[in-house]
């Protein structure tokens, strides 16, 4: 017999949520239980009393899905809110990228001018490495990760997606 | 109770049972152990609040459901730490998915031990963190009052569930500094949508009152909306005119001596039901949730229909079937908003629609072969529950089941008229929950009639909870169907498997009457359909807890039924041939 597969479309989440024990683990238990996806999961506190967190979710799957998903986190106690970047307009991504690159001579002096290009800049070095500090959108860190590849890539750490939707309202 | 001065001064374990006594808490379910010591201390000669104790911690969480699920209130559960709260997952998970309000405060290991695998230690938190509304671990004395309100706000109201609140021993011990004591946590951020937004309710109003086809299909969510809701239901039903039909957990809110009362739908629902739903123009979904048992197979479910969907949880609101008009909403308050918006219209003319009902009718699908193939002497399940029904219905009685063919029957062909007198557990399916949830009803509601009608094989699952009636002097009854088979299983071996009975015969069975009388029960044992009326009787006549053992045909199936997977009209009726096997998609199917 058959196991079925949905075709998935990416959504960008945001939600907040009361800031206290497990609810990082009530999130992505919900996830897991409920054989939802996750791309990539950001979180933070972001107040300055240190009681309300946000988190960005980048989740995949059907409409149908994606409402279920926003559904089944709004009735959580802690949430206050999810808001679907992807659906409620136009928004921003950013994510912040660390890349370790070794390499002396041509490839070394490359890596270097292709860092420039994408205005990454350097935050550790010794003679025959570095650190790029990269901060953009996913898919330019992708490249940039894909060229660094050629040149000598040891590492890679990303903090995954951060998202606001553009304009003078909050969400 | 914070306005006391005494208050500053009290242990954790003294403000936990203030603060149950301020809910309005008249029973905790519960069993003691090392981590609870503290709170079992507060109990001690406080006449307050009645514990009862149970057997065994499933036992607890079921009877506390029952409690619920009879008086509306929530139940209260205690019981100790890593197996004490372990035992009562199964009741916690079985009041999530049947959304009974339930606040369980387990002991915890003291706060210094926690993570150290200390003796008696499971993470009761993150065990329950998905089979309950919300859970804590309250660390600060301090953070008790506030916590143990939220716990039993978030219970009781929106869709209401269990609450887990874990207490570490030496926060039952330790007293609140006065620095934190007025601590409380935000309120604001739990407040679930009650009424609907007016353009919605016109939108419902005006589907039904187009609909040459309605019908209204209900749920749990009545019963949990409270009597209210359930008087609303038959208000708004008179004004339409539209054939009712409800889903396991909804039976009572729609009486079942009403002419337009089509029976449950859904896997074991009447023909009727089904193909109302089936031929339906509109239907209208009141606080139940499209579940598979309901629904058979999707793409053949309901096909004509324009759906409206009422339900205080947005995430019931297309889950598996979209709708087209989802309200979020209380049932009572949505009901009472459509019964004024509905005002004096006047329904179209459902004669046809009702002729056709009629004509479904006539194939009586609940009618049954008078006697076995294989077991001719023996009584039919069917007919013990329909004279069952006979001799008590005039008491209201309240019923709860076991799971399984006799859960089946009990919903078929017991009616009942009003609310809160059916408990049974649905979502979860819980072998061994009739019998504590029969002793949490009688302890809620001390001059009903309650009765567990119950299987061989599920009522061993909680046995032990005899003991607990006992000791309270609860006249329960306890009816068991007694086939020597745990027939759901076999039922399905025969559709599935050739009818290899892999597994299901009850073998080694107990005799239930001498079971009975070494509790201290009366035990009857009824073997012939002529004894029936007689052994029926004589459980009504003894005061005290009775257990029947009656012994009914060992072959016989419930039916009608929609294999799972198929859609509602291709329903098994008596008569059709249904032994046999079945492709791989299909057995996949629960
Ligand atoms: C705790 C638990 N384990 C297993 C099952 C699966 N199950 C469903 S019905 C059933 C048989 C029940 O037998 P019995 O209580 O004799 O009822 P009958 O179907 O014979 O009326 C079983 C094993 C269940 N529902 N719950
Ligand atoms: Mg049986």
């Amino acid at each position: 017999m058959k196991i079925a597969h949905d075709n998935a479309e990416r959504h960008v989440l945001t939600v907040t949520v009361d800031n206290e024990p497990g609810i990082l683990a009530k999130i992505t238990g919900l996830f897991t239980a409920r054989g939802y996806n996750i791309d990539s999961l950001t979180v933070a506190d972001i107040s300055a009393d240190h009681a309300i967190s946000r988190i960005t979710i980048v989740t995949g799957g059907p409409p149908q899905v994606i409402d279920q998903i926003e559904a089944q986190l709004d009735r959580l106690v802690p949430v206050h809110g999810v808001v679907d970047l992807t659906t409620a307009g136009p928004h921003v991504e950013r994510e912040l990228a660390l890349i370790k690159v070794t390499g002396t001579g041509e490839a070394r002096v490359e890596a270097l001018r292709v860092a420039d290009i994408f205005r990454a800049s350097v935050v550790d070095t010794t003679t025959e490495s570095f650190v790029f500090e990269l901060t953009g959108a996913p898919d330019k860190i992708d490249s940039f990760i894909a060229l660094m590849r050629e040149l000598g890539l040891v590492e890679v750490g990303r903090s995954g997606i951060v998202g606001m939707l553009r304009g003078a309202e909050g969400s | 109770m914070s306005d006391t001065p005494k208050a500053d001064r009290q242990s954790g374990a003294a403000i936990l049972t203030q603060c149950l006594v301020d809910q309005g808490v008249e029973f905790v379910f519960g069993y003691p152990g090392g981590a609870v010591l503290p709170i079992y201390d507060e109990l001690f000669g406080d006449e307050r609040l009645r514990h009862i104790l149970v057997r065994h911690e499933a036992g607890a969480a079921h009877a506390a459901e029952g409690y619920a699920r009879s008086t509306g209130k929530p139940g209260v559960v205690l019981v100790t730490s890593g197996p004490g709260a372990t035992n009562a997952v199964t009741g916690i998970a079985d009041a999530f998915m049947d959304s009974i309000p339930m606040v369980v405060i387990t002991g915890q290991v003291p706060t210094a031990l926690i993570g150290t695998d200390a003796f008696q230690e499971a993470d009761t938190v993150g065990i329950t963190r998905h089979c309950t509304k919300h859970n804590y671990l309250v660390k600060d004395p301090a953070d008790l009052q506030a916590t143990i309100e939220e716990a039993f706000r978030i219970a009781t109201t929106g869709r209401p569930g269990p609450v887990v609140v874990d207490i570490p021993k030496d926060v039952q011990i330790a007293v609140p500094s006065a620095r934190n004591a007025a601590k409380l946590t935000a309120s604001h951020r739990y407040s679930p949508q009650m009424a609907a937004p007016a353009e919605q309710v016109i939108e419902a109003v005006e589907m039904i009152a187009a609909a040459e086809r309605p019908v209204f299909y209900t749920g749990g969510g009545v019963i949990n909306s409270g009597p209210e809701a359930t008087r609303l239901l038959r208000q708004l039903q008179d004004m339409t005119g539209a054939p009712t039909t409800s889903t396991l957990m909804g039976l009572g809110a729609f009486p079942s001596e009403h002419p337009d009362w089509l029976g449950m739908l859904g896997m074991h629902g009447t023909y009727e039901a089904n193909l109302a739903m089936n031929k339906a123009d509109v239907m209208v979904c009141i606080g139940a949730r499209f579940d598979d048992r309901v629904t058979g197979r999707l793409d053949a479910f309901s096909p004509e229909s324009k759906k409206v969907h009422i339900d205080i949880d947005r995430s019931s609101i297309n889950k598996t079937v979209p709708v087209d008009l989802g309200i979020v909403g209380d049932c009572a308050t949505v009901l009472g908003q459509m019964i004024e918006s509905w005002g004096a219209r006047k329904p179209q003319d459902l004669g046809e629609w009702k002729a056709r009902i009629a004509g479904w009718r006539a194939r009586e699908c609940l009618a049954y072969p008078e006697k076995s193939t294989k077991d001719p002497s023996a009584i039919m399940p069917q007919k013990a529950v329909e004279r069952l029904h006979a001799l008590t219905h005039k008491r209201e009685p309240i019923i709860t089941t076991e799971v399984g063919q006799h859960q089946m029957w009990a919903a078929q062909y017991f009616g009942f008229e009003k609310p809160n007198k059916w408990l049974t557990s649905g979502g979860l399916g819980t072998m061994g929950y009739g019998m504590p949830a029969a002793i949490g009803a009688q302890l809620g509601c001390p001059d009903d009639l309650v009765i567990d009608i119950a299987g061989e094989a599920s009522i061993q699952m909680n046995i032990q909870e005899l003991g607990t009636a006992s000791q309270y002097r609860l006249p329960v009854k306890i009816f068991i169907l007694n086939n020597e088979y745990m027939g759901m299983v076999r039922q399905w071996q025969e559709l599935t498997y050739e009818s290899r009975y892999s597994n299901s015969y009850s073998d080694s069975l107990p005799d239930f009457v001498k079971l009975a009388e070494s509790y201290g029960w009366t035990g009857i044992r009824i073997t012939e359909e002529s004894e029936l009326d007689a052994g029926i009787e004589a459980m009504l006549a003894a005061d005290g807890p009775v257990m029947v053992d009656c012994m009914v045909a060992k072959d016989a199936n419930c039916l009608p039924m929609i294999p799972s997977g198929a859609a509602h009209t291709e329903m098994l009726l008596y008569g059709d041939a249904h032994e046999g096997t079945m492709d791989d998609e299909a057995k996949a199917l629960v």
